[in-house]
This record gives structure tokens, sequence and C-alpha cells, in this order.
């Protein structure tokens, strides 16, 4: 690959000695300090409680409704409207999750159980907190719309154990969500 | 054909008498031409040629019925001449190839002299997509629940050659799922796609002619006779032969993704066929066995009791540690511990009181250490457990040790199981007060009773599993089994063959040739240095002429063969008689 030299700007006397840019510094500083002492900071209204506006004071004040749609929680299953819960155990997420957080064990569907026809489900599904990267593969993978990044980012615990997130836990966090293809419909 | 051939023709030796010379023709297989046998189906010569036409119907091993149609090829023949016009020839002397207009199957299709045949071009790509798509209109979308799904042909060839989408509106067909068409096979009719390989294998290889479709149309439904369900000891090769979901296996049902797992080649032990197998693990777990080619000993199939007796080995009755009797009971002992024990205890006998018991299920690896233990012993008190049973007419041995053509060349013998009597009679006596039993159980397998052991002084076992002889014994040394372990065996038909590990031993189990070179290091004080089962089997080729010039990697996968003894493997007797008559092509 050829060099490529790079040309520093050229700076003249004023902005050598940097004290016009300090002091431009020190304007937008000033700009804010009267800006939020008159209630006119951009947050003001949702910082309220902070006394000045600017900083919220966590955690008694929470993200929560500032998160955007698309953010990236905990990974969680979920429940339909039919009440079924909708992983098959296919075992997809598990195998593109790239720190390997996800373990998967399928289980049978016994054939009294209302959803007896879809066969398969999991016998246990175990994420582990502490792996996970929240990156959103398992919820693009899933061919079943079963797993999906929730708005949950407080995961804590006193222990490994703790951190790992297990079937129960995870249809809790996911709930029930609605406006899914059913293909397991009654004509499946 | 004209009197006198024009100075042009009679000059040039034309491809197709060159071929003909050794009974093969030319073949112009995506513009290049090449001699293949004559008879050789079109879908066999293309895979020589280095083409895989998709198909699902085809097996080489059964016959060709054509009814999948995926394996469409275009098909070009000479050109007819006219009457009294000389075919026209190019530059090296082929023919010009006249394409026939619509495509033919490959699977069932011979290659003739001057054909061609495009495996690839807008025919053949729109008649795939078309297959494909008749295929997909009824089939469910079952793939997250499917046990074929990683390994189904019918994924591969819609991402290979289908449609991304599907043009059909109308309900899909309904049909039966989940059937238990047999104690170990399960049936789903909706992902069926027709192929009938299940019913021809029944028929033709099994000979047992109990699944067959009833229905017309695309109602047609695979099913087993109302009378007999799919209960056959060789039913599980249909859930490998089949090319989609439809028929899966019971005992790997949902137990794992088949893209996790890890395939080891390797050979069963569960009888003197030494069926060529694949074993599929993942992490520390075995999941399933399945056959894996091999044409001069297992053809593509193995026996259902050989393949799903695998799972002792991760249950609960494994040893996992060498265990010493004190009292009434076993505690565990370090490994050190339980060679000194041993040794001390060994040494204290005279030679004759000592007896030792091997199996003809190791390795001749661990057989050639026996031999030597035996040796440092200075005992001749040597015998194997015999494990005889009704043969099949296809893969089951009446031998049910899978390496006792092995014991006879390493321990020198005609007969391996003839001191058996003597030994029992010895310790019956107590003419024995010694035994060292390794890898058999007695009293489950070899006439002994728990009374007939209680008086020994010294009784040493190793084993992988909990066994009524381990409750008797001094000293119980965990073992290593044939999925977790290294060595070779020779089969009834004389091939030598390998097994190779899959998974580690669980515990402080240990391999048995290192148990055996440990004792027998323990015995005679003598720290020679043998760190790996490669030095044994050069050790042992060195002595065996039959075994000279070989190494472990030279054995392959496929085995080699050592000796004659002129057993023949009753499946492929019948699989080679099928082929001589065109039957089946490979």
């Amino acid at each position: 690959m050829p060099v490529v030299k790079l040309q520093r700007p050229k700076l003249n006397f004023g902005e050598s000695i940097y004290l016009l840019a300090v002091a431009k510094g020190f304007l937008i500083t000033l700009t804010h300090a009267i800006k939020s002492l008159r209630g006119k900071s951009a947050s003001a209204k949702s910082l309220a409680s902070s006394g000045l506006g600017v900083t919220m004071q966590y955690p008694e004040h929470r993200w929560d409704e500032h998160l955007p749609e698309y953010y990236r929680g905990a990974p969680a299953l979920v429940t339909d409207e039919q009440g079924r819960e909708r992983c098959v155990s296919c075992q997809l997420c598990e195998f593109i999750c790239p720190p390997k957080a996800i373990h998967i064990t399928p289980g049978e569907i016994p054939s009294n159980d209302p959803w007896a026809k879809v066969e398969k489900r999991p016998a246990a599904f175990e994420i582990d907190m502490i792996r996970c990267i929240y990156c959103g593969m398992c919820e693009e993978v899933c061919p079943e719309q079963a797993i999906f990044l929730r708005k949950d980012y407080l995961i804590t615990g006193l222990n490994r154990a703790d951190m790992v997130h297990n079937k129960e836990k995870l249809l809790a966090i996911g709930g029930v969500r609605t406006g899914l293809v059913n293909k397991w419909n009654e004509l499946k | 054909m004209s009197d006198s051939p024009s100075s042009a023709t009679a000059a040039l030796i034309l491809p197709k008498d060159l071929a003909a010379e050794t009974g093969r023709v030319n073949v112009q297989i995506d513009g290049i031409w090449r001699q293949f046998a004559k008879g050789t189906r079109m879908i066999e010569a293309c895979r020589q040629a280095g083409t895989i036409v998709p198909h699902y119907c085809y097996h080489p091993k059964l016959s060709s019925p054509g009814s999948c149609r995926m394996c469409m090829v275009q098909m070009g023949l000479p050109a007819r001449p006219a009457p009294g016009q000389e075919p026209q020839r190019d530059a090296a002397g082929y023919e010009t190839i006249s394409w026939v207009a619509r495509p033919v199957i490959a699977c069932a299709n011979t290659v003739s002299e001057n054909m061609g045949i495009r495996t690839h071009g807008d025919l053949v790509a729109q008649t795939r997509e078309g297959v494909m798509e008749f295929l997909l209109i009824n089939h469910p979308l079952d793939c997250p629940i499917c046990d074929q799904a990683g390994e189904c042909r019918l994924q591969e060839h819609s991402v290979g050659y289908g449609r991304s989408s599907s043009r059909f509106m109308e309900m899909k067909v309904k049909k039966p799922k989940n059937v238990e068409i047999g104690p170990r096979v399960r049936l789903d009719d909706e992902r069926c796609i027709l192929c009938g390989r299940c019913i021809r294998f029944m028929s033709e290889v099994v000979g047992e002619p109990v699944l067959g479709f009833t229905q017309r149309g695309t109602h047609t439904t695979l099913t087993a006779h109302p009378d007999r369900p799919l209960d056959s000891n060789y039913s599980l090769n249909t859930t490998d032969i089949c090319p989609v979901g439809a028929l899966t296996s019971n005992d790997f049902r949902f137990q794992m993704r088949v893209w996790f797992l890890k395939e080891t080649p390797s050979i069963d032990v569960n009888c003197g066929t030494g069926t060529n197998i694949q074993l599929w693990t993942r992490g520390n777990k075995i999941y399933r066995i399945t056959p894996r080619q091999n044409n001069e000993v297992n053809s593509c199939w193995m026996p259902d009791s050989h393949r799903l007796n695998f799972h002792s080995l991760d249950s609960v009755a494994r040893f996992t540690e060498p265990l010493a009797k004190h009292g009434a009971l076993h505690e565990p002992v370090s490994w050190e511990a339980a060679f000194l024990t041993a040794a001390s205890k060994l040494k204290a006998q005279a030679p004759e009181k000592i007896a030792i018991i091997a199996s003809a299920r190791m390795t001749n690896e661990e057989l050639f250490l026996t031999r030597a233990l035996a040796t440092a012993l200075g005992t001749t008190n040597l015998s194997l457990v015999p494990r005889f049973s009704e043969p099949d007419a296809l893969l089951v041995a009446a031998d049910r040790n899978p390496n006792t053509t092995g014991a006879m060349l390493v321990l020198d013998t005609q007969d391996p199981f003839s001191k058996l009597d003597a030994i029992r009679a010895g310790v019956r006596s107590g003419a024995i007060k010694a035994l060292i039993v390794l890898g058999e159980d007695l009293i489950t397998d070899a006439g002994f009773c728990f009374e007939d052991l209680a008086p020994l002084e010294f009784l040493l076992q190793s084993h992988t599993l909990a066994n009524p002889t381990a409750l008797a014994a001094h000293l119980v040394l965990p073992t290593a089994a044939f999925a977790e372990k290294r060595g070779s065996m020779v089969n009834l038909s004389g091939r030598l063959q390998r097994l190779n590990r899959a998974i580690e031993p669980p515990g402080q189990c240990r391999d048995d040739w290192e148990i055996l070179r440990d004792l027998t290091q323990a015995i005679t004080g003598n720290t020679g240095h043998l760190d790996s089962i490669e030095e044994i089997f050069q050790a042992l080729a060195e002595t065996l002429p039959a075994f000279n010039e070989l190494t472990l990697s030279k054995i392959g996968h496929l085995g080699i063969p050592v000796m004659d003894t002129g057993y023949q493997i009753p499946l492929l007797t019948t699989e080679r008689a099928r082929q001589a008559a065109r039957l089946i092509t490979g």
C-alpha cells in the first residue's frame, strides 16, 4: 500500500495559542448554565425532578419511558394470545448466539396437551445473562417469533446462578405478545 | 455402411472404436468428453465426472423407479443421418450431438455412445424449479420442529434449485402426522415426498415388504401393513435414507439438532460383522449412531439392535473410579494403589494358580498386551469368552464378539475360547486362586456363579459397567467404552478395521491398554516406554506377519483385508447378485 502523507492544517497565531477556543468553550458552558437556571434546558420537562432539569437522578428516575422502540434489552420468550408458548426449541438461537449464552434442552409435548400437534417445545431454556451481549441475533433468527429483546436492562444477581434466566423467568419477562403470525392454528 | 470407407475415416481411429475396445462409451458431460463403462446410469456417470445431480428417489443400493423427477437433465444423442449420408464428425471424431428438446431422468437411463448430458442450463434449471415447486405444494412448514432439518434434501434442493416463495394460495392437503409406524420409527405423512425409498428398502433389502402407498394423487399416503408394523430389526435404516423428515427415529426424536453434532467414523462392536458406523456427538455425549457406507462390510445399512446399543455409555451404571473391596463394600482407591495391590497379590500366587479371562470385545492392541501380561505372570491359563447367538440373513453374525478373528491372530490360536471350561473347573476346584477378568462379566456370560468366585483369593475385573462379577471382585478397574478409545479389530471376513475415539471417558476411566501396560509394569517392575496406541500397534505389527508394514493410520476409515477367512457377509452376497443382475448400480 502506498504511503499517504497527511498534511496538518496550518494554524495562524490566534489558533495556535488556544485562548480563543478556551473562551468559546466557556461561553457554551455559560449559555447552558443560564438556560438551565431559567428552566429552558433541552430536557427540562422530562428531567424536571432533578432540580435543574439536566441530570437524571437514577435509580429514583429511570430511562424506561425514554427507551426507543428498537431498544435491545434482555432477550425473553413470549406467549401468544392463545396462551401458547411460542418456542418450539428449534435451537437456531442457540446456534447463532455469538457468545453461546443460550442453552436449550428440547422436549416433546405430551399427546394429551391441547397443543400436542406442535409436537415440540423446550424442556429447559436457559440464557446466561453474564454471557449475553444483547446483539439481538436470537430474535432475528427465530422462525417462530418466540424470542424478543425486551426493554429490561436491569439484570442483576448476587451470584452466577442468579444470572441464568430459566424458562419460567424468560416467559415472565416476555409476557404475552399479540399480532404474531399464527401458523399452528386449527387449520394446521 | 459402405463397402469402401472413405480415406478420411479409414485413417482416423474414431473415439467410439477406442472406447469400445475396453467396453466403454464416450459421453459428453457439460461439454467435456469422458469414457464410461457400458451400462452406467447417467446419474452415476455425472457423479464420476464430479457433478452431483440432485435426486430424491434414486439410491445406488435400491432399484430406480424414477418417480421423483428431480434428477432430470438435458440429453443429446448423435444426429441421425439421412439415408446415404455419412454422420458428421468434429475434428476429434465425435459425432454432432442433437439435443433432445425435453429433459430426461438421469437415474434410470444408461449412457450410450456419443451421448451428451447437460446438468446445467436454462432447461435443467427450469425443470428443477418446477419439480421443487410441485414437491413443496403440500409440504408443511415443519422445519423448526422437524428432526431432519439440517440434513434434509428438500431443504437443500429448495435453497439450491427452488423458488424463493410459494405461488400457491390453496389449503395444503391434510395427512396423518406423528404416526407410530413401528416400535422405533415415527411417520409424518405430510412431510413425505413419495420417493418410495423406504418401501423399496423394506422389500428389496430386508425382504419384508410391510410399507406401501395407499390413496391416489395428492392424497397418496405412506402406510405400514395394517396387521404388520414396521418392526424389522433394520427399520431405522429407513430413517437414514428418507430424504425428508417423514420417517424419523423415536430414539433420536427431538434430542438434538443435527448441525450441533460432530461425526466420528468408527466401527460397531456388537457382532463379528464389524459394521462401519458414524458416531454423532455433541460435547461428551453420543446422540446417535448411523451406518457408514463400506461396500466390503455393511453396504449402507446396520441393524437397529446394534445402532441403539450405546445408551449405557453415559448411564449411572458406569464405573468412574478404581474400586477396592473392603469387607462387604467397595471403596474408591487411587490408580497407583490399585496397581500396587494387584501386583503384590498376583506375585504372591504361583503362576499356574493364576488365570486370565479376557474378552473378544477387546481390540488387537489390548489382546496383544493381555498376552504380554500372561507372559509376565508366567501363566498359560488365558481364555476369551465365546458369545454365539442366532444370526440373521443380512448383517448380524452368529458370533457376537467383534474381534474373534483378531484374537485368533494376536493370541496365535485357532480356538481362543478353548480354555474357558478348564479355568472354570480350576476355579471351582480351587486349583486357581487368582483370576484376572478383562471386560467380561463371568456370571452373566461365562457360566460362573457367585459361589464360584467367592473363594478366590484375588479377583480383578476391568469393566465399563456395574455387573454381578464386580460384586465379587477384590479390585474393579474402570475402562473406556468402544466410543471412547482407539484401536483395531479384525472382522469375521478378515478385514482389519479401526475404532476411533469420539468422546472422552468419564471420571477416572482409563483405556484398557493403559491399564494392561501399567499392570504388567507393576508386576515386572520394568518401566519400558509404551506411550501411545500407535507404539503398541507397531510392536504388534512386528510380531504378526499379517500386520507387517501396517500402522493405525494406514488402516484408513474403510479398513484393509489382512486375511481370507472365507466368511461371506450374507447381505453382500445378495447385494452383489442384485448388482450383477443390473438391478442396482452400486
